[in-house]
Parts: C-alpha cells; sequence; structure tokens
C-alpha cells in the first residue's frame, strides 16, 4: 500500500537589520573586524550597565511590517529569554516574546503553478548573541563579542509551505523585500540573512500536523533546499518503517548533506521568559507609524504589476526583473534612455547582461556597462546601424573595456552596410562564385535560400543588414 | 557637622577641603576599624579630589557641597576602583567605568572617601551576608546597622563620613537609615540613574542617600537626580532646588496613617515613638487620617517573588566567562559555570537565584510571577487611592530596632519581615524617607514618610520640619560622640 504523503514547512528567517550601530548599545555593526573591538561594556554585559533601545531598529521593523500588511502593535514588550552560553554575555538574550511589534500578514510567492499566498505569524525584535572560535587555539575556545547586539529581525511564517521549492520561493521573497526596504544588506555568506524550518510531513488529506524538527541555522538557499528535502526523506522513511518523528532540534551538515539531532525536547532549555525591566514598554503613536508607511518605497509587487501593465512585459520577465531593486531600477533607467523598446531592454538585461554578470560574480551595481551604456547599445539596433547579432559582439567588447557602443562601433568598423547598391556587389560576387548552387536553386531547391543569406553575410563580414540581405538575394537570385 | 554645615564652612574659609577630608580618612583609620563599615578606602583619590575641590572654591566656582567628602555604596561602579559588591564573585572586579551617580557628584566636586561594606548584591537586611563579614552598629557594636546600605549606614552613622549613597531595593535605605539614626531618602523610581549601579532587581532598585539630616538629604539628591540617556527607565522630570523648598509650612497637611503598619509584630517602644512624632505633626497644624491599605500586608510575599526573579536573571552575566571570580583549572564548560558560581556566591543570593529561577520556570510562572505582578498592581492602586485623601503616609520604618548579629542569620523569614513597611513604596515606586525619631533602650528608631510619584519636595520639607522640633537626628552614637 502507498500513502501519499504531504511536506509542511514553517521557517523562521532572522535578518540581521542594516542599522550603524547595535540594538542597545552604540558600538559599530560593521562586518569583520577584529575579534571584540567592537563590543563595548553594554555588549560584553558589564555589571551596571543598561540597554537603551535603537530607534532605527524600531523604524526598520515597521517598516517591514507595513510592507507585509501586518498589524503593527501600537506597544511591544521585551523580554529576556534566558540560557547559559560564553557567547551571550548577559546570560540572557533580548528579545520579544508576547506582544511582537509585527503581527501578521503574508506575502505572495510565484511558482510554476500559479501563485501562492504564505502568512507570516510574527515579526519580531531581537539582539544577536556573539560567537564562539573552536579552531586555532589548541585546547581552548575563543569568544568574539563584536556580533553580540546585532539587531536582528526575527520573521515566523506559518506553517503554509508544502515543498522545499515553495520555502525556496518564500525565503527569497522575503529575501527580496528585506532588500528593497533597506533594511537587511542580504548577505548570507556574511550569516545576515539565515533561517531555521520547522519541518514535518503527514499523510495528504490529513488536518493535524505530524511532529516537526527544527532545522537550525541554514545559510543558503541551497541548503534551505537539501536540508529540507534530506529531512522528508528521512521523516517518511522513519515513518513507513512503523517508527515515530521524535521532535527535536537538528543540525544540517552541508558537507555530508544531512541533518543530525542536536538536542531533543526533553533536553530543551527553559528559557524563563519575562519582561525585561530595563526597557520601558515599546510605543508607538500614529504619527511614527504614518511617517514610516508615507516614505515606503514601491514594493517589489507593485513594481512587477506595473511593468507587466506599462511596459507589456510577461508576469515572468517582470518577476524576474523586479526580484532585486537594484536590477529593476537598472532596467527601468535602460527603457527611459531608449525611450520605448521595453522587451528589447528586458531581455538583454535579463540575457545578456545577466549572463555576465553570472559569469564574472558580479552584483549589477559592479556592472562595467551601465544602464546608460546599454541603452547607448540598444538605439545603435534599433536605428538598424548595427544588427543584433553584432550588438552581442559590441557588448563583450564593451565589458572588457568599459566604452561606449558608438566606439567600438567605428573603431571596429562594425557599422552595418544598408547601401543598397553596396549590398547588390557582395550578393553578385557570392552569385558568381557558386554557380552550381544558383543553378539548383534556380531549378526549385528553394531550401538553398538560407545557404546563400549565410554566404553574404559572410562576405560582409555580418555587417549587411539583414532585412535588406533578404529582400535584394530574393529578388537578385530569381534573375 | 552636616554636610551642608561643612559646606558653608569651606565656602566661609574656615577649613579646607583638604583639611576636611584628611580628617574623615583619619576616622575611617582609627575609630572607624571596628564597624568593617568600609570594604575599600581610597585615600589617594580622596586628597586629590580635595585639592581640585578647593582650588574650585578658591576660584569661587562650585557649588553648596564642593569639596564636602562622602562615601559610595560598593554597587555602584568607580573607574579604577574595585566594586565589589560585597561578593567575592566581583572581589576582584575593578571597574572600567563611573556610575552616573558618581560622576555627578564627582562633577559637583565631592570627594570620595572609599567603598562601603553591604549586604552581598544588596541581598540582605542586616549586613551579614557580605564576603567582607558583617558591619557594626555604632550605637551598639552587638547590633547589626540594617541592610543592604548597612556600610554606608554605619560609616554616616559614627561620623566616619558626613554623608553616603546607598540603594534600596526593599528598603535598603530606610531601614539602616531607622537603625542608625539617619535620614535615609529613597527616589521615586526613576529619578536617579540606575546605570553603573550593579542590578540586583532592576524594577525595584533606586538610588539614594543615606545623610545626617534632610537638608543634606535635599543637597545629595538634587546632585544625583535628573534624567540619564543611558537608563532607559530614568525619567525625564525635570529637578527642583529641593533645598530650596524644605522651607514649607505642615499647616494644612493631609498624613495618612496606615493601619496596617501598627498591627502585630511592631514593637512598642516603636510604635510609641512613631505615635509622638504624628502628634508633633499634628501640632504643626497637619492633619493626621488613618486609612487602610488592604493589599499592602501582601507587598512581602509579592517583593519575595519579584525580586528574585529579576535577580536569577540579573546575576547571570556572573559566569567567570568575562570578569569576576572563575574557579580554578575548570575541566569543561559546564564545570567552569557551576564551580565559578557557587564558589562566587554565597547562601543568601543562592537562595534568592534558586528562588527566582523556580518561579520564572515553565509550569510556575503563572502561579508565580504573574500573579505577584497583580498584587503589584493591586498594592499600587492601594497607594494611588490613598495619595488622593492625604499627601504623605506615615508609619514606622521599621518594626523593632536593632537586633543582634546573628540572631535571624538562620531565619530568612524572621530576616525578610523586618522590611515589611519599606517594601511597599518600592513595588510600588514611591519616594520614601525614614528620620530618626526616638530612642528604644538606647537604639534609634524611625519614622517612615512615603509620598506620590515625583513628591520628593514634599517629603523633605516634613523631614526638615520635623528636624527643626527635634533633635534626634543630631543624636551620635556615644562611643562616637
Amino acid at each position: 500500500m502507498s500513502i501519499e504523503w504531504e511536506t509542511v514547512i514553517g521557517l523562521e528567517i532572522h535578518a540581521q537589520l542594516a542599522t550603524r550601530s547595535k540594538i542597545f548599545s552604540g558600538s559599530s555593526t560593521a562586518y569583520g573586524a577584529t575579534p571584540n573591538v567592537q563590543a563595548n561594556l553594554v555588549d560584553l554585559g558589564y555589571p551596571g550597565v543598561l540597554p537603551v533601545l535603537n530607534r532605527e531598529a524600531v523604524r526598520m521593523a515597521v517598516r517591514f511590517g507595513l510592507a507585509i500588511g501586518a498589524r503593527i502593535a501600537r506597544r511591544s514588550i521585551f523580554a529576556r529569554k534566558n540560557y547559559f552560553y560564553p557567547d551571550l554575555p548577559k546570560g540572557y538574550q533580548i528579545s520579544q516574546y508576547e506582544q511582537p511589534i509585527v503581527e501578521g500578514g503574508s506575502v505572495e510567492i510565484w511558482l510554476p503553478d500559479g501563485a501562492r499566498r504564505i502568512g507570516i505569524t510574527r515579526a519580531h525584535l531581537e539582539e544577536d548573541a556573539g560567537k564562539s572560535l573552536h579552531e586555532g587555539l589548541g585546547k581552548q575556545s575563543g569568544i568574539d563579542l563584536n556580533r553580540a547586539g546585532t539587531p536582528l529581525l526575527e520573521i515566523v511564517s506559518e506553517p503554509d509551505m508544502r515543498s522545499a521549492r515553495e520555502a525556496i520561493a518564500y525565503m527569497k521573497k522575503i529575501h527580496t523585500l528585506v532588500r528593497y526596504l533597506e533594511i537587511c544588506d542580504g548577505n548570507m555568506q556574511e550569516g545576515s540573512f539565515r533561517c531555521d524550518a520547522n519541518v514535518s510531513v503527514r499523510h495528504k488529506g490529513r488536518h493535524e500536523y505530524g511532529t516537526r524538527c527544527e532545522i537550525k541555522n541554514l545559510n543558503s538557499f541551497r541548503f534551505v533546499e537539501r536540508a529540507i528535502n534530506y529531512e522528508v526523506a528521512r521523516q517518511i522513511e522513519m515513518l513507513e518503517g512503523g517508527g515515530s518523528v521524535v521532535q527535536e532540534t537538528r543540525l544540517f551538515d552541508s558537507d555530508r548533506n544531512e541533518t543530525r539531532p542536536m538536542r531533543s525536547k526533553e533536553e530543551a532549555n527553559d528559557y524563563r521568559y519575562f519582561p525585561d525591566p530595563d526597557l520601558l514598554p515599546l510605543s508607538l503613536d500614529e504619527e511614527f507609524i504614518e511617517q514610516i508607511r508615507s516614505a515606503l518605497p514601491e514594493l517589489p509587487d507593485q513594481k512587477a504589476v506595473r511593468f507587466a501593465h506599462d511596459h507589456g512585459l510577461s508576469g515572468y520577465d517582470a518577476g524576474v526583473l523586479t526580484a532585486s531593486r537594484d536590477l529593476a531600477d537598472y532596467y527601468e533607467a535602460v527603457v527611459a534612455l531608449l525611450g520605448d523598446e521595453a522587451k528589447l531592454a528586458a531581455n538583454w538585461v535579463m540575457g545578456d547582461l545577466s549572463g555576465f554578470l553570472n559569469r564574472d560574480n558580479l552584483e549589477i551595481g559592479q556592472s562595467p556597462v551601465g544602464a546608460k551604456q546599454l541603452a547607448g547599445l540598444l538605439a545603435r539596433i534599433v536605428d538598424n546601424t548595427i544588427s543584433g547579432k553584432i550588438a552581442k559582439e559590441v557588448f563583450e567588447a564593451m565589458w572588457e573595456d568599459r566604452s561606449d557602443a558608438d566606439a567600438i562601433i567605428e573603431a571596429k568598423g562594425l557599422r552595418q552596410i544598408t547601401d543598397t547598391s553596396a549590398i547588390e556587389r557582395v550578393i553578385t560576387e557570392v552569385m558568381t562564385a557558386n554557380p552550381a548552387q544558383l543553378a539548383d536553386y534556380r531549378s526549385g531547391k528553394d531550401k538553398l535560400f538560407g545557404f546563400f543569406v549565410g554566404q553574404v553575410m559572410k562576405a560582409s563580414g555580418g555587417k549587411a543588414n539583414p532585412a535588406q540581405v533578404n529582400e535584394l538575394l530574393r529578388k537578385m537570385l530569381a534573375g | 557637622m552636616t554636610a551642608a554645615e561643612i559646606g558653608r564652612g569651606l565656602r566661609a574659609g574656615k577649613f579646607t577641603s583638604i583639611e576636611v577630608t584628611r580628617h574623615f580618612l583619619e576616622r575611617i583609620d582609627h575609630a572607624g576599624k571596628q564597624l568593617n563599615a568600609f570594604i575599600t578606602v581610597t585615600p589617594e583619590r580622596a586628597m586629590a579630589d580635595a585639592k581640585r575641590a578647593d582650588a574650585r572654591i578658591a576660584r569661587g566656582e562650585g557649588g553648596p557641597l564642593t569639596g564636602v567628602p562622602l562615601a559610595h555604596k560598593d554597587i555602584f561602579c568607580t573607574e579604577g576602583v574595585l566594586t565589589s559588591c560585597g561578593s567575592r564573585m566581583l572581589s576582584n572586579f575593578v571597574s572600567p567605568y563611573d556610575a552616573t551617580v558618581v560622576e555627578r557628584l564627582a562633577v559637583a566636586g565631592m570627594v570620595m572617601l572609599g567603598k562601603t561594606n553591604m549586604d552581598e548584591f544588596a541581598m540582605g537586611s542586616s549586613n551579614e551576608t557580605s564576603w567582607y563579614g558583617p558591619v557594626r552598629n555604632p550605637w551598639d557594636g552587638s547590633k547589626v546597622p540594617g541592610g543592604s546600605s548597612g556600610g554606608s549606614a554605619a560609616a554616616v552613622a559614627a561620623r566616619l563620613a558626613p554623608v553616603a549613597t546607598g540603594t534600596d531595593t526593599g528598603g535598603s535605605i530606610r531601614q539602616p537609615g531607622a537603625l542608625t539614626g539617619l535620614t535615609g531618602f529613597k527616589p521615586t523610581y526613576g529619578r536617579v540613574s540606575r546605570y553603573g549601579m550593579v542590578a540586583f532587581a532592576s524594577s525595584l532598585d533606586q538610588a539614594g542617600v543615606l545623610a545626617q539630616s534632610a537638608e543634606d538629604a535635599a543637597l545629595v539628591l538634587g546632585l544625583m537626580a535628573g534624567h540619564d540617556a543611558r537608563d532607559s527607565t530614568s525619567v525625564a522630570v525635570p529637578v527642583p532646588d529641593y533645598a530650596a523648598g524644605l522651607g514649607r509650612s505642615m499647616k494644612g497637611l493631609r498624613i495618612g496613617v496606615i493601619r496596617e503598619f501598627f498591627g502585630e509584630g511592631l514593637e512598642e517602644g516603636t510604635g510609641r515613638a512613631v505615635r509622638t512624632a504624628l502628634e508633633g505633626f499634628s501640632a504643626m497644624g497637619a492633619t493626621i487620617v488613618e486609612l487602610s491599605l488592604p493589599n499592602l500586608p501582601l507587598s512581602v510575599p509579592t517583593y519575595y517573588v519579584v525580586a528574585p526573579a529579576e535577580c536569577s536573571s540579573n546575576l547571570s552575566r556572573f559566569d567567570g566567562v568575562r570578569f569576576g571570580h572563575r574557579c580554578k583549572d575548570p575541566r569543561d564548560l559546564l564545570d567552569m559555570y557551576k564551580r565559578s558560581r557557587g564558589e562566587g556566591f554565597g547562601a543568601e543570593v543562592k537562595r534568592r537565584i534558586m528562588t527566582g529561577t523556580y518561579v520564572l520556570s515553565a509550569g510556575y510562572y503563572d502561579a508565580y510571577y504573574l500573579k505577584a505582578q497583580k498584587v503589584r498592581s493591586l498594592i499600587n492602586e492601594d497607594f494611588r487611592r490613598a495619595f488622593s485623601e492625604v499627601d504623605v503616609l506615615m508609619g514606622p520604618t521599621t518594626p523593632t530596632p536593632a537586633f543582634a548579629i546573628g540572631a535571624k542569620v538562620d531565619d530568612p523569614i524572621t530576616m525578610y519581615l523586618n522590611d515589611i513597611y519599606t517594601i511597599g513604596a518600592n513595588l510600588a515606586g514611591l519616594p520614601a524617607v525614614s528620620v530618626p525619631c526616638g530612642l528604644v533602650d538606647g537604639l534609634p528608631v524611625g519614622l517612615q514618610i512615603i509620598g506620590p510619584h515625583f513628591a520628593e519636595e514634599r517629603l523633605l520639607a516634613a523631614a526638615h520640619a520635623w528636624q527643626l522640633m527635634t533633635d534626634w537626628h543630631r543624636r551620635l552614637p556615644p562611643l562616637f560622640a
């Protein structure tokens, strides 16, 4: 008997907020400094020090809440989550527990079979812990508290995802959103954006959830996918073998591509949450919230709808172009400079440009060919100075020496030949050089037309205007 | 001589701060030795402070307390000076920064003599829980001075310092103030910054003064108080000129006498002294009404849930990792935690950490912590209702005069009941003061005056009026006269 299983996934995403200073102290949040130079007495949890809330972190959390259509709590509470660990200087983490700043809300994800809405239970502010370093110190462990007190927004989804692919689409959507809102740099390698995945399986059609496992600290989309797929397979195998899933926290080992138990429910800490008496309840007034609302940028979904509607792009293209704000801005700049030709701009941005960026591992902001340069190139296609094929050659040259399209076209003599008599001269040469093919064509072998087009283009060094070549060839071959 | 009198003498050129400072350092060295009032004496720093103060006074600068020495309770962080909090855990902790209170009093030109003994992490009512040993009451060396600011109280009572800072979480300024014949002032919660004060129970802790008079308390409080951006719970209410408000008349002052404070457990002599004081206020034109705060008797159990809960979390940072005591040769992380904390904390601190951990645990939180918070709001409500009828509340500060060292050490419940009259003001965040109102068998007892939030001026004026018509606050312990 074969049972159909359904996967249920919820994600807890930790987005490091892009504030200059920490959430409860004035020290810098910059990444990569020498250990412990960016930890002041507050971060170190010295006796007598007190936390003071960074208003910028609050503003960023509110931006996020408004962008997902959530309720912004007019009053939220900071609590202490108590546990001992050397990289947790105070012996407790300040987080929000019972009354988070953001509640409810949702985002839409696009899948091959249509759109799905994923619910967001809550998003709350908290401080990050430091790092324990176990390598290169012999038998000792080191503690780096530079990260301690860095502001995090923990975004908790509903268990609304049904496959690893949906989980990735959701995570990418949040990734796009936080970067649009400029509240997180989204750098996953540095850990600025990471997640825990709650995974369970159940018989398809059942309402109650299966026992879940939480996979901790996944810091790449690929790892999320692999960890979930492994975990789903593991749970199904266990259940089908007559066993049961134990509720526990697991770690993903990316080298061995498997999840491993970290601690069971019984070993879980009792965090003894209680309101932090050092911080007053956070009260937000309407004016503060409205100010943030009115300053919200155009969001990716809104932008995609506009691109589709105003530019006549497909939903897919609009989605790709709005996946990052920089990419969308680049595309829009090209369209604006060209005046029109949105589809041409979209194809180039998603095609050659994205291809080269990927090849050289560059962000759009680092592109050697700027929006103005690309628009200059495309303008030469539009006005027939060069063909689309030559344009690719020009683009490659622009990429290498960062010069303008016109300069390259001029220097390399790539200007398209549109002079009818010049093209006719080339056609005559080709006809003369290929008498047998000419005779065959004229005796009814129409397929040879393509051969003559190819020969003419080759003889013109690719510069002859293809439309004119077609037209003139047809006329002259007919005799 | 009071702090205010020393200040006036300095500005009149009758003596210099260096002379005054030397006088107190000598007293600490000789007369004070047997009291164990100080954990650290800082003579070099004191003399340097005094020299600077003299220069300021000579230029005609500074304020009423410039050049006047003081002692800080060892709970306040002092840059470059041991800040032990009365604990073995911090017996090696030299603070890298000054508490806001320390900084403000230094800026005002006061001279730091040293750091006073205290109950470990301010947990205690007798100053017997200190790692540095008990403090003796100057009025009777076999008795406790009260706690947790016992060292500050003993130091001022024996005139080893003209004035001292203290902190009050459940009565830790007022109770030792009462037991040593001093004016012990606890301001409104949020009136004085807690930055740099080693935290015991953050929602209750408040810094204040142990002084010889209401005038001294007013002057020092005026320098300490005010908003501090580094403490989110400090309040941005302007600081009035407390000293200027001292002369207010008591005529028409409505005094509420808390019925619950005169029941079982109140020692007879103490009760008599307090009632006599009330008659004194009546004679000054105040009206006395008796009223009831029905939930107030719940303040001790409520406090012993809230305070340990907060302390269990506040003291988690003492883990041997970054500062403080670390055990020798830990086998592993868990061993380091267990032994460092096991060795570093004393019995009372451990008792409270365990109690606090228990009341916050899953399954017990609602029954203890949450319920205590609810009772706390009922107590608040009792006070609010009372202050809609009267201007101040009065009653005894403690149920009895000072008790013998060792008498209650093994009985925490009896010890905790010593704070039965003082805890309410902490739970409600109210300002309160204890002023000397008599001697019972040669030991001082105190009258407690509690006011509504930010009514410091009113309390100081009442205390001052009382001190104008009595001389209890001028009495000295016979051995230190």
